[in-house]
């Protein structure tokens, strides 16, 4: 672990900021926390409300179980303590987008304790700095509805569908103290929850949102007063949240001012954060134990069931590519960094290993290094993500499978890949359609080489002369001859052979 | 505990009930008697005894996560003082 050197420099000395995320996930789930409604993004305002959700009198919440169960594996995720007793509390406070006049919560009693994250700074290099994140606590809750304000000139609408989705509030401790550290983190975290299945991480439908608490203070000296910027959708904006924030309390501070603890909003389009005008009591939430839940016991079986469930995790994977599967420290970065690229890589080893009857150790480098540059580039140029790519792992495989048995060489296979991606036809059909095979019959490639050689008498001289680099230029002009079908290694030799 | 006149106008307003001066004064009495009332339990030696949270040793029961309810928008507005395009309507709330 390393201590972070980020600091503001201010008028009077230097500054360091100290960071904690509260992060409200949307828990992956069919129905509600605690009604059958849908969840589902998207739907026409006000059909996925049931009449718990729109509060009606005399409804009775009945907790979903996937949700629990969902919040219990990320606990899990994060080597957290998972508390087998845990309460709902009811959180009071009167908005339009909350019908009950209280959201149900956890304050008291949550379902998951401390647990810890390992962020790496720089992502791409995984031989950089680690830092260890302490995370407080996750609880489950209800989500609010949603208002718009810009339909009607002295209304405001509300739309229930979020109200009541279960939300997962995962609390880290203070423990960072740079922006790249609370990006590093939400990326982390984002990318646990993915793998663990507990949340999409769609952060541009809100299914993940932060809310930034930031401080500073002397290096060393005790915390300042923080403000708590709301409802940050972004890793970027989260970053610019504490930059911007951290220096404006820099300037409150040196003008000889007081920061106030108070909330904030971001305005992404302005760059800065702006105080949200609240009445003094906002906060006087009066939580109390909810009277229409019992307390949530959590048995053995069921904690079990959680662990059993649980995917192999990033750092996990991350570690067997490089260590099991020999890959760089890059490559099993890049493509640990997201579950549905790990998938991807791995549908493709496991095909790979299948066809060409090795082990997927023996076929991780070439897929990877494909996988990265080939597809990634390509993907890039059409604009679209491995999800909705033309050629899905199974083509891929058959594609590399044909250039690890010789039958066509790296520059052919280029060709095949754009083919294939055009058509949609698969490999060994292409290659043997356009006649792609590569050519060892040393006969064609001889008198090949024997015509470059004649057609380039003055080069031969230079060559003979000592001007090596020109063995090169040979090389290539018969493969050029050969149109690009000669095994490489048989043209070297015959090359080597006819200028000996 | 005792409560005084500004607590119970402070209550009253978290709640979004309206009291006039005068219903707010008699209910600092009001609520004091209760309050002194209910206290009386602290009389009890709990000592090591767990809060009691059911009268019937109950567990809370789970719901299997499938979509059951949902899609009765006419009845979730029915109530509403004004509805617009399947949305509730209310005065403007923007911060």
């Amino acid at each position: 672990m390393t201590e972070s050197t980020y600091r503001i420099q201010g008028a009077t000395g230097e500054w360091e900021v100290v960071i904690g995320l509260e992060v409200h996930a949307q828990v992956t789930s069919q129905a509600k926390l605690f009604s059958g409604a849908a969840t589902a993004f998207g739907a026409e305002p006000n059909t996925q409300v049931s009449l718990v959700d729109a509060a009606m009198p005399g409804m009775l919440p009945v907790p979903n179980r996937e949700c629990i169960r969902q919040a219990v594996r990320t606990g899990m995720a994060i080597d957290a303590q998972i508390n087998k007793w845990s309460r709902f509390d009811r959180k009071n406070y009167f908005y339009a987008d909350l019908p009950q006049g209280y959201q149900i919560s956890q304050l008291y009693h949550p379902i998951v304790g401390e647990g810890q994250i390992e962020i790496t700074l720089d992502e791409k290099n995984p031989d950089s700095s680690t830092k260890t994140i302490g995370i407080e606590r996750i609880h489950v809750e209800q989500d609010a509805g949603k208002l718009m304000h810009d339909q009607h000139p002295t209304r405001s609408y509300v739309d229930l569908n979020r109200s009541g989705v279960a939300l997962m509030e995962i609390v880290s401790k203070p423990d960072m103290r740079s922006p790249a550290e609370a990006g590093a983190y939400l990326s982390k975290l984002r990318t646990i929850l993915r793998y663990v299945g507990s949340c999409d991480g769609n952060m541009d439908q809100g299914s993940m949102r932060a809310d930034v608490n930031v401080s500073v203070r002397r290096p060393g000296e005790e915390f300042g007063t923080r403000t708590e910027t709301k409802n940050v959708n972004s890793v970027r904006f989260v970053m610019a949240v504490v930059e911007h924030e951290a220096s404006r309390q820099v300037d409150v501070l040196e003008a000889g001012g007081k920061v106030v603890q108070e909330t904030r909003l971001y305005d992404p389009d302005r760059n800065e954060t702006r105080s949200m005008r609240s009445k003094e009591d906002a906060h006087d939430y009066r939580y109390f134990p909810d009277p229409d839940l019992l307390p949530l016991e959590l048995d053995d079986a069921f904690l079990e069931e959680c662990r059993q469930s649980l995917p192999e995790l990033p750092d996990a994977k991350r570690q067997r590519y490089e260590q099991a599967l020999g890959l760089s420290a890059y490559n099993a970065a890049t493509l640990t960094a997201d579950a549905d690229t790990a998938r991807w890589f791995e549908a493709l080893l496991a095909e790979g290993a299948r066809i060409q009857k090795k082990s997927e150790g023996e076929v991780a480098k070439a897929s990877a290094n494909w996988l990265l540059s080939e597809l990634y580039g390509a993907l890039n140029r059409l604009g679209k993500s491995l999800e909705d790519s033309p050629v899905g792992p199974e083509e891929g495989a058959e594609l590399l499978a044909l250039v690890a048995d010789g039958t066509i060489s790296g520059t052919i296979a280029k060709q095949v890949f754009e083919i294939m991606l055009e058509t949609g036809d698969r490999a060994p059909k292409i290659v043997e359609e356009k006649g792609l095979k590569q050519t060892s019959d040393t006969g064609a490639i001889e008198a090949a080489v024997a015509k470059v050689l004649a057609d380039n008498g003055d080069k031969v001289e230079q060559y003979k002369a000592g001007k090596d680099a020109l063995f090169g230029f040979f090389v290539g002009q018969t493969m050029k001859a050969m149109q690009g079908k000669a095994n490489p290694q048989v043209v070297n030799e015959l090359i080597k052979k006819a200028l000996a | 505990m005792s409560i005084d006149l500004q607590t119970v106008k402070k209550i009253a307003s978290l709640s979004r009930i309206s009291v006039t001066d005068a219903e707010a004064e008699a209910m600092v009495p009001e609520l004091n008697n209760i309050l002194g009332w209910v206290e009386q339990l602290g009389e009890v030696d709990v000592t090591g005894i767990e809060p009691m949270t059911a009268v019937i040793p109950n567990h809370q029961r789970l719901r299997e996560d499938a979509v059951t309810d949902g899609d009765v928008r006419d009845k979730v507005l029915a109530n509403a003082p004004q509805a617009e395009h399947g949305f509730f309507a209310v005065p403007k709330v923007i911060e």
